[in-house]
């Protein structure tokens, strides 16, 4: 940088604003401010908010924050926030923070149809313990659930699957992330065999090309947006092209926008792959050492409740549910799949681990797979805006092809929601890396497919440490005996403790609670009741059936209101923390400030509970319905009970014994030099004498340390100079080094000497050797250690499109100036005042076609529910005409009543971004 | 109307002008006129534009005896005092910067002439006075079309500090463009850009701070501004630690609105 901070702030000015005035700080002001800054203490942290990982300067005086500022040292975002991060130091302020446990009582006892009633943290536990109990009792562990997120801390995370995998043996516990993310894990574990970025936010100045595919980084990674948009603005060369269903604020600053029909990128990215193979511009080099053709089964369903649905659905929701067993083809679909208009497909891949499956093709049979994506082609079915013309819009897509058929373009694709929240999300973040990995476009700096994440810490926790219903710590999963005998290991679990069954992933949990299977569900860091799609059966499900609903939540919002027990949470600056943003780094922070009243943090919370189990109540023989797994009997969990005698156990033990409090974690003493005088509320209330967030720190760090997840010690992360590490973090030269771009040679440390490119993650994989329609012989495999798969997949139209009743598109998503479900933001009085409520979003033909005008309040109703919301026909979103966008900010306007469950059927991810309504006038 | 102003008249000349305004008030002081006029003072007032140490609005008012020596004494006779009718508050002192601005005197004549310190004193120098500050509209600024006026910067009597150039490129030719920009920590709101502005109507104008300025929250710092380092030894405040289990409360924070049901 040519450019000190103080010579900034002299010469220059942002040129932006109408009146200019007021910028610089003169030195009597700057005085005046260090006087009323006499008594601050400052430290580092990092912002509540999205995936990006700003950080953040934290100041308190007199056991409150007084301010926040931009940390200027912070590699993300060097000193700068969005207007939400502005805010971090007011979101603890509320008015009606929660400060007390909360119980439905009638007569001084719990009754699901009392009213909230304040109680002690001791009986809180004691009913919590009482309703596992009897959950356990009548359905064994697949009786309890846990809504996770990624917005838990790395060591709440950590601290929930351990008691939840390892103390009660249940795998039902699944993030929020699985509405965000798990599109992109699944594409990232089948496409590279490990989770997560090889990229990182640098790549942005090393492009001469930002692809959006489904992101609106202006709203929703407005950080990362501006240092885009200053590429833009100082590199020649550099392009951005906005690939949306409508237009948003990203297009502002792009050179080409594309607006395609939902479903339509599906398309799209195939016509690019055809146009790399016919121009004949592939990277052989790149492409035959280090890729594998592949492709999957496409009569994978669309993720609906697999038996009885008839039981749970309406007539109406039936007509679009219908299809996870047949779908009938369209025209587009016979000829992007190869098959016939109108052939009724039986959905024969649905099942278990069913849609996942993949086999090896040839490079001709890739080519013949492309061969129906011809422009003409996808042009039509992927058109979006029905006002432009199939011309201008063809020009558009050739465009496109032509950059990424350019050898001498660096390429960076982004995308969030628009990919992952999709049918098919897998599929489509699939084909993305197909662009990349056919013109050896990744793992090099400014050449790359990068998935962003939405939430703090959706790497970090839900994705690194595994709260996933399938994970466990360090990309391993519950299915494979030998990521269960290194996690017991890690663990010090009897073997054959962990159960081998995946649990019910986020929207499975919600239908188990309406079927009755689960009888007891806590909700941590997150709102299920506000975040999950079809929600009036989830609502009926928490309120109706015999059930018990724990809620840990700061802010009465829709899930405490449904809850049976809300348990007051204490917030990010209040407990000790770490997140892991979306280029892998790794950052933390220390209590600064005492929760309100008896506010306490989540992990306290799982360390109490897990003081009330006994080794022998949980380590027994469990039933498991569906269990089936080698080494184990059919629908059981064996009991360890007598191996942990063996290893030095005492059946009478707690939980807390074995799984937090071990000898080893005692070790890790409280209090720390390591704090420099901040406090620890958890270790105060557990009394004694350990460190929980260091001491599961260094626990966790065993599970990812030489295999490719290394992270520093506990204590490295909290130099007062660092600004966070990007894992896999080696020790070198006396040095904790992070890694800037993973399988790269030149950069990652685990790729093999003179590979060049080395995707590691598929070391060992064999594949077996296919057609296009079927895996072969199952002896004729090939091995593909050291590659990464280039998919060839198929475009699939949405299961619910507009028709003669519900004749529009509704897209649903955020608005940069709330987070998520508007708990934290709308407690904020400034950032209410400016967003107070969710608008409906519509093409002002749609509206007077209607007879319908800008802020008439409206109906929009769909097979599932409907809500009440104010139209707004200009502002931030151009909506094309036929689609409306509503965000789901505004419990107010609870959008997710309308939305359609449909999931992605590999991942499991909801897609929020598609389903067919209809408007009229409230 | 001369655009050289009144400068030159004799001083008689000016004393009657002065009266006449002054009897302009006092014919004003009866039923509804004197409503009508407060009415319009209260809304009008921060319109005004007042003589370099003018104290806050509210003191200003309370403080200025409408005895008009500051408009006497004002050398290039820019000062007026305001006559019944018309936005401003009557008797008191003002100037309209595109006619008239504040030539900036060294010696402050029209603050040494006040009786009551309704100019205040406590200004010794000139560039220290903040009687408004220029605002720029760029959507009719010659120069950030990219036109070479730049008039503004070049006739600030604090150019340099209150007004500076920034350059862009100018993306739509090979030029650069040179745009104005505005420094409340040097402009005194003196006018003389304003007058000298060459659109039709000013493109940049002087307004009361109050009318422009917005303030960042107390809450926030912006990070680059100066540096900030991690407190080594924190202080908890006294006396708090984790709350025990207290007696548990009647009611709480969130119970109402949560058990008003509805979803």
């Amino acid at each position: 940088m040519g450019i000190s901070r103080r010579d900034f702030l002299k010469t220059s000015v942002a040129g932006a604003t109408a009146a200019t005035v007021g910028m610089p700080l003169s030195e009597q002001a700057e005085a005046a401010v260090k006087q009323s800054e006499k008594g601050w203490q400052w430290d580092k942290g990092v912002c509540r908010f999205c995936g990006t990982g700003c950080g953040i300067m934290v100041a308190t005086q007199g056991g409150r924050i007084v301010a926040t500022k931009g940390d200027p040292d912070a590699p993300v975002n060097r000193g700068l926030n969005c207007v939400k991060g502005y805010f971090n130091g007011k979101i603890l302020y509320g008015a009606d923070r929660l400060t007390q446990p909360l119980l439905r009582m009638t007569d001084g006892k719990f009754d699901k149809k009392g009213k909230f009633t304040p109680i002690s943290w001791e009986k809180a536990i004691d009913i919590m313990e009482e309703k596992i109990r009897w959950a356990l009792k009548e359905k064994g562990p697949t009786g309890i659930g846990v809504f996770a997120s990624g917005q838990y801390t790395i060591h709440e995370g950590y601290a929930a699957v351990k008691l939840w995998k390892g103390g009660f043996r249940s795998n039902h516990i699944d993030p929020n992330a699985r509405h965000c993310m798990a599109s992109a894990v699944v594409a990232f574990m089948q496409t590279f065999g490990i989770d997560e970025p090889q990229g990182n936010y640098d790549d942005i100045e090393h492009t001469d090309t930002a692809i959006l595919w489904g992101a609106n980084m202006a709203e929703m990674h407005p950080i990362l947006w501006s240092r885009i948009t200053d590429r833009r603005l100082t590199h020649k060369p550099m392009k951005v092209v906005n690939l949306s269903v409508y237009g948003n604020m990203s297009s502002d600053i792009a050179d080409l926008e594309i607006i395609f029909s939902p479903s339509g990128d599906l398309a799209i990215q195939n016509y690019i792959a055809r146009e790399i193979v016919k121009r004949d511009v592939i990277d052989w080099d790149f492409v035959k050492k280090h890729t594998q053709f592949a492709t999957g089964p496409y009569d994978i369903g669309y993720g609906f409740r697999p038996a009885n649905a008839e039981k749970f659905h309406s007539a109406a929701e039936m007509e679009i549910v219908k299809n996870e067993k047949v779908r009938v083809l369209d025209k587009w679909e016979a000829i992007a799949q190869r098959r016939k208009e109108g052939e009724a497909v039986e959905q024969k891949n649905t099942a278990g681990l069913l849609p996942m499956r993949d086999w090896a093709i040839s490079f001709e049979d890739f080519k013949t797979a492309l061969e129906p994506y011809t422009l003409d082609f996808v042009a039509e079915v992927s058109k979006g805006d029905p006002d432009e013309s199939i011309d201008a819009y063809k020009a558009k897509l050739k465009q496109l092809a032509d950059m990424y058929c350019d050898r001498n373009r660096k390429i960076v694709s982004y995308w969030t929601m628009g990919f992952n929240q999709h049918q098919r999300g897998t599929w489509v973040n699939e084909q993305c890396y197909m662009n990349h990995l056919l013109t050896g476009r990744q793992s090099k700096p400014g050449d790359g497919a990068f998935s962003l994440t939405g939430q703090p810490s959706a790497c970090g926790t839900a994705r690194e440490v595994g709260t996933f219903a399938h994970r466990l710590p360090a990309d391993m999963v519950v299915m494979n005996p030998k990521h269960r005998a290194l996690t017991e290991k890690i663990w010090k679990l009897p073997t054959k403790t962990l159960n081998p069954a995946i649990g019910s992933h986020f929207v499975k949990q919600m239908r188990d609670l309406e079927d009755g299977q689960m009888l007891f569900s806590w909700t941590h860091v997150n709102n299920p009741w506000q975040n999950t799609a079809n929600v009036n059966h989830w609502i009926k499900g928490a309120r109706e059936m015999n059930n018990f609903i724990v809620v840990s939540e700061a802010y009465p919002g829709v899930s405490a209101k449904v809850a049976d027990l809300i348990l007051p949470a204490a917030m990010i600056n209040e407990k000790w923390g770490a997140y892991g943003n979306a280029e892998r780094r790794t950052q933390v922070w220390r209590q600064q400030v005492m929760p309100p009243g008896q506010a306490r943090p989540d992990i306290w919370m799982m360390m109490e509970l897990s003081k009330r189990f006994k080794l022998k109540e949980v380590w027994g023989e469990q039933k498991i319905p569906g269990l089936k797994a080698d080494g184990f009997e059919d629908g059981k969990l064996p009991s360890v009970l007598d191996e942990a005698v063996k290893m030095g156990y005492n059946p009478e033990q707690t939980l807390y014994e074995v799984l937090y409090a071990t000898p080893d974690n005692k070790k890790v003493a409280w209090p720390d030099p390591i704090a420099k005088g901040h406090p620890n509320i958890t270790a105060d209330l557990l009394k004694d004498g350990w460190f929980p967030e260091k001491a599961l720190f260094e626990e966790y760090r065993q599970f990812g340390t030489g295999k490719a997840h290394d992270l520093a010690p506990f204590d490295v992360y909290h130099d007062d100079k660092l600004r966070g590490l990007k894992w896999p973090v080696h020790f070198k030269d006396g040095k904790w080094v992070e890694t800037q771009w993973r399988n790269n040679e030149k950069y990652d440390p685990y790729c093999k000497k003179g590979s060049g490119f080395d995707f590691y993650g598929n070391d060992g994989v064999k594949m077996v050797m296919g057609d296009l329609d079927k895996p072969g012989d199952p002896k004729n495999t090939v091995d593909i250690s050291g590659k990464a798969k280039i998919y060839f997949r198929p475009y699939a139209s949405p299961v619910e499109k507009p028709d003669a009743n519900y004749d529009l598109w509704l897209c649903t998503g955020r608005v940069l100036e709330h987070w998520h479900s508007g708990t934290m933001t709308r407690r904020v009085p400034e950032l209410h005042r400016a967003v107070p409520n969710a608008v409906c979003w519509i093409h002002p033909k749609d509206a007077e076609a209607k007879g319908l005008k800008r802020n008439d309040l409206v109906w929009v109703e769909s097979r599932r529910g409907k809500v009440k919301v104010r139209l707004e026909t200009g502002g931030r979103n151009k909506m094309p005409r036929g689609m409306i966008y509503v965000p789901w900010f505004d419990e107010g306007v609870l959008i997710n009543k309308v939305t359609l469950d449909a999931t992605c059927p590999q991942s499991k991810e909801t897609d929020y971004k598609k389903c067919s309504v209809k408007i009229y006038k409230a | 109307m001369s655009d050289q102003g009144p400068v030159g008249l004799n001083p008689k000349r000016r004393d009657f002008l002065v009266k006449l305004a002054q009897g302009a008030a006092l014919a004003g002081t009866g039923g509804l006129l004197w409503d009508y006029i407060l009415h319009n003072e209260a809304r009008a007032a921060p319109y005004a534009l007042r003589p370099p140490g003018a104290l806050d609005e509210n003191d200003f008012n309370a403080a200025c005896i409408k005895c008009g020596q500051c408009v006497v004494d004002c050398p290039p006779l820019i000062l007026k005092l305001q006559p019944a009718g018309g936005n401003l508050p009557i008797g008191m002192p003002y100037f309209e910067p595109r006619t008239g601005p504040c030539i900036m005197c060294p010696d402050i004549p029209c603050m040494k002439a006040c009786p009551t310190g309704a100019l205040s004193p406590s200004l010794k120098k000139i560039e220290d006075a903040r009687m408004g500050l220029a605002v720029i509209d760029i959507e009719n600024c010659l120069s950030w079309k990219g036109l070479r006026c730049e008039i503004c910067h070049r006739e600030c009597p604090i150019k340099g500090k209150a007004i500076t150039l920034e350059t862009h490129p100018r993306q739509i030719s090979k030029h650069a463009m040179f745009v104005p920009l505005v420094h409340s920590d040097a402009c005194t709101g003196c006018g003389i850009c304003e007058k000298a502005c060459p659109t039709t109507v000013a493109a940049i104008r002087i307004l009361p701070h109050k009318l422009v300025q917005g303030k960042i929250g107390e809450h926030y710092r912006l990070g680059w501004t100066f540096d900030t380092e991690v407190t080594q030894d924190f202080k908890a405040p006294e006396g708090q630690s984790a709350a025990p289990d207290a007696a548990v409360p009647k009611t709480a924070p969130g119970v109402d609105y949560l058990n008003q049901g509805g979803l």
